[in-house]
């Protein structure tokens, strides 16, 4: 009997190793370029490991049944007549519950420290030029104070492109510019169908909803050129619909921005 | 007690063709019926998996190179539709339930056969429709989520045959729903209780529930969407003041629920499948039950998490998260007991075993990757991505597809009275285990990485990963050929199986094989036991 428990307390033991060890050895997910994705990989690796252990675990379990509990040539009759165990039913109940609980605290943490949980409506700049209701897609803003220093920048989303207006140097570009650890502030809305504004380094996506202007805040942290992907199904150039964002140091923003920058028309 | 037979229905029965014509008459017999279900779904299945090969030529190579951009569009929107409203949607509930259910409650037909031979006679002609309505104008483009505006501004005659389609499939299966509610509450045999009924009633009762109340909400919503694409309506085009977001509310209220009317009747069938193979009872049949229960009343709340992205409040996200994370919980509990069903059995090492196994494997690995997406900010990532893709493929073909086939072998010498090729059917096993892995495992790395769903060009770093995905599919679509040579070869030349062949105890196994028009031919068996199998029973009780 003793023997029976050293063996599965081996084989659990080696299940959580190997898992950990994946979990911490592989990576699956693209580079960290904003100050979400390092969050969000902690996310990742914990659900990653969880979810190996489950897996492995359980198919451990199916593929040794089958062997162990085979039907050999030379047997008949049936198992044996195990109708059920209820503590271990509770047992497996219990803890799953348990873990999904965890996994939900660890989530919402994860989330409010992506500025996901802050109701956007009450505190944005952008907010005091009219009435009308503003979506917000997860943001880091925390207060009017940090607001008023990020860069606005507001995005038009069409069949099958993104346009990137400058307010503050009067032009419309079609790639995205943006000094490195700049808070940016978007403002995005869609001309005609759904589209979504997704840099899969920056690990953050909103839909652009036609009639529902949206905000979305990031923070770049590493200089680079990145992809921004359309992700919502908008049409025959679906694929085709991308477009870059720049993250550059301050002073090669400044320039491109000077080059690119219009004089005030006056009326 | 006997159950009287009615001579007038006796009399409609001799009156109807015999013999294979029968299968393209307007029969009542719920076996009849059942079969029709089932190859009309194998072949718009055929139907269904041919596009799905034509998008996976189209991204063997980055550029869109294949067919023509708004073709790929219409190609993924009817595979979307026909495999879930033409193939597993009508199989695992319409064939399985209608064949089995009136057995396992000790009944001779379904409570309203009329209703019942409706609802199989809606679903050809449309299908038959929505695959047409290429030739028209082309078919639907907007996706099988049809979300406006898009599917209000692209090519018209598409999107409405598209709408009438749907709206005739929904209804067949709400008349499918009424109808196995009906039966399994009020044709039950006298003596037999609920708690004592094989675990695909259960299953069934909560599908049906589901189906009853979440799919009048599609056909509404899909009725709106036609008034605004006919009728130039505001309900959900942004022009004209309507909300888009509020079709996505509607149309997951019944589309979530739809996953579980797709796995519930297959965790039903496994159900079934395991005991009799590993000759053990099911392990913790009141649990299952409940856990049953549990789905179909969560499975009713989780919605929005298909709208993480779409600006949803923050409350609403939170709460979401935790409800649909929480089906992970009974979910669970099936899977363990279901484990726990194989241990210590005698376990018979055929196909539909190994597809059952194949099940639990697949079905894990998909669950797990949902419990990961229930989580906002995982979502926000991937949301829309390959990643979505591999997994709702691993919870539909690697869970429920695969508990078709393993059914499809395990009540075949049922249905014909003739043994299978054991070996081909393996050899089916290990080819759609191996394709299907192959062709779904690496699609979650390519959503990781930035690769979003429904495009037909793409990063060209990501054209390796997606030549593995393309091989992996050609290996499933290779698969089919030992099967239907399988089912050929043994409806024909098959070694006779006698009655009972898995020496099974559920209740269509006590009769003869193939099964007679009234079922038994004397009194309907009281099964109070269905999984009364194991060594020490007959001692102890």
């Amino acid at each position: 009997m003793l023997n029976k428990y050293f063996y599965l307390i081996l084989i659990i033991s080696l299940v959580f190793a190997i898992s950990f060890w994946i979990g911490f050895n592989v990576n699956l997910l693209p580079a960290e370029a904003s100050i979400n994705a390092p969050i969000y990989d902690e996310l990742f690796k914990i659900l990653f490991i969880i979810g190996l252990i489950i897996f492995i675990g359980m198919t451990i379990a199916v593929i040794y049944s089958l062997f162990k509990f085979r039907k050999r040539n030379d047997q008949i009759g049936d198992g044996i007549a195990l109708e059920g165990n209820l503590s271990l039913e509770i047992v497996w109940t219990i803890i799953p519950s348990i873990i999904v609980l965890l996994i939900g605290l660890y989530s919402y943490n994860i989330y409010d420290r992506m500025g996901g949980m802050k109701d956007l409506n009450h505190n944005h700049e952008m907010m005091s030029s009219n009435t009308e209701k503003i979506w917000a897609g997860i943001s880091q803003t925390s207060d009017n104070e940090i607001a008023i220093n990020n860069l606005s920048i507001e995005v038009s989303a069409m069949q099958f492109a993104f346009l990137f207006n400058y307010p503050k140097g009067n032009f419309i570009s079609g790639e995205l510019h943006v000094p490195v650890d700049q808070k940016v502030s978007m403002k995005m809305e869609s001309k005609d169908v759904i589209h979504a504004f997704w840099v899969p380094e920056f690990r953050i996506k909103q839909d652009i909803i036609p009639g529902q202007p949206t905000i979305l805040n990031f923070t770049p942290t590493k200089v680079g050129k990145y992809p921004i992907i359309c992700a919502e199904l908008c049409g025959p150039y679906h694929g085709g619909m991308r477009a870059s964002i720049i993250v550059e140091e301050e002073s090669d923003y400044n320039e491109w921005f000077n080059k690119n920058k219009k004089p005030e028309v006056n009326l | 007690m006997t159950i009287s037979i009615d001579p007038q229905k006796t009399n409609n029965e001799s009156l109807q063709p015999k013999g294979w014509l029968r299968y393209f008459s307007f029969s009542l017999d719920h076996k009849v019926i059942g079969i029709q279900y089932l190859v009309c779904g194998f072949l718009f299945y055929l139907i269904g998996g041919t596009l799905a090969s034509a998008i996976r030529i189209e991204l063997a190579s980055p550029m869109s190179d294949f067919m023509p951009r708004d073709v790929y569009n219409q190609v993924l929107t009817l595979h979307g539709t026909i495999m879930i409203f033409l193939w597993i949607v009508p199989v695992v509930n319409g064939a399985f339930g209608n064949y089995l259910i009136p057995f396992y409650v000790g009944a001779r037909d379904m409570a309203f056969p009329r209703l019942n031979a409706v609802a199989f006679w809606l679903i050809p002609p449309s299908g038959l429709m929505l695959v047409a309505s290429y030739f028209v104008e082309g078919a639907a483009q907007a996706g099988w989520t049809a979300y406006p505006p898009l599917s209000i501004t692209t090519p018209q005659s598409g999107q409405i045959i598209w709408i009438l389609s749907v709206l005739l499939l929904g209804g067949s299966s709400i008349f499918g729903g009424i109808n196995f509610i009906a039966t399994i509450i009020k044709l039950r045999r006298p003596g037999l209780k609920l708690m004592q009924l094989p675990m695909y009633c259960w299953a069934m009762l909560g599908t049906s529930l589901l189906v009853v109340l979440s799919t009048p909400v599609l056909a509404g919503t899909l009725i709106l969407l036609s008034f605004d694409i006919i009728a130039n309506t505001g309900f959900f085009n942004p022009v004209l003041g309507g909300n888009v977001v509020v079709y996505q509310h509607l149309f997951w209220f019944y589309s979530h629920p739809a996953v579980y009317i797709m796995v519930l009747p297959a965790f039903g069938l496994v159900s079934e499948i395991l005991p009799v193979h590993a000759r053990k009872p099911l392990f913790g049949y009141t649990t299952m039950v409940f856990s049953i229960m549990g789905i179909v009343v969560l499975g009713l709340v989780v919605w929005a998490h298909h709208m993480f992205t779409s600006g949803t409040p923050p409350w609403m996200r939170l709460f979401f998260t935790i409800a649909t994370a929480f089906i992970a919980v009974p979910t669970g509990i099936k899977f363990f007991n279901w484990v726990a069903t194989l241990w210590g059995g005698k376990i018979s090492i055929n196909s539909a075993m190994l597809f059952s196994c194949g099940f639990i494997i697949n079905f894990v690995f998909g669950g797990i990757t949902g419990v990961a997406l229930a989580q906002v900010p995982f979502d926000i990532h991937v949301h829309d991505t390959y990643f979505v893709v591999a997994h709702f493929h691993y919870i539909v073909y690697g869970g429920t597809v695969f508990i078709i086939f393993s059914s499809i072998y395990h009540w075949f010498p049922k249905v014909t009275g003739k043994m299978f090729n054991e070996k081909l059917g393996i050899l089916h096993f290990i080819i759609t285990f191996i394709g299907f892995n192959l062709c779904f495992a690496p699609q979650h790395w390519l959503g990781l990485n930035g690769m979003p769903r429904r495009v037909a060009e793409y990063d060209p770093q990501f054209q390796f990963v997606n030549q593995i995905s393309s091989l992996g599919a050609l290996l499933m679509a290779i698969s089919t050929i030992p099967f239907l040579i399988n089912v050929f070869v043994s409806v024909r030349n098959g070694k006779d199986a006698g009655d009972n062949p898995w020496n099974a105890l559920t209740p269509e196994w006590l009769t003869s094989s193939p099964p007679p028009v009234e079922n038994w031919e004397g009194e309907a068996p009281l099964v109070q036991e269905p999984y009364g199998y194991g060594e020490e029973i007959s001692e102890q009780k």
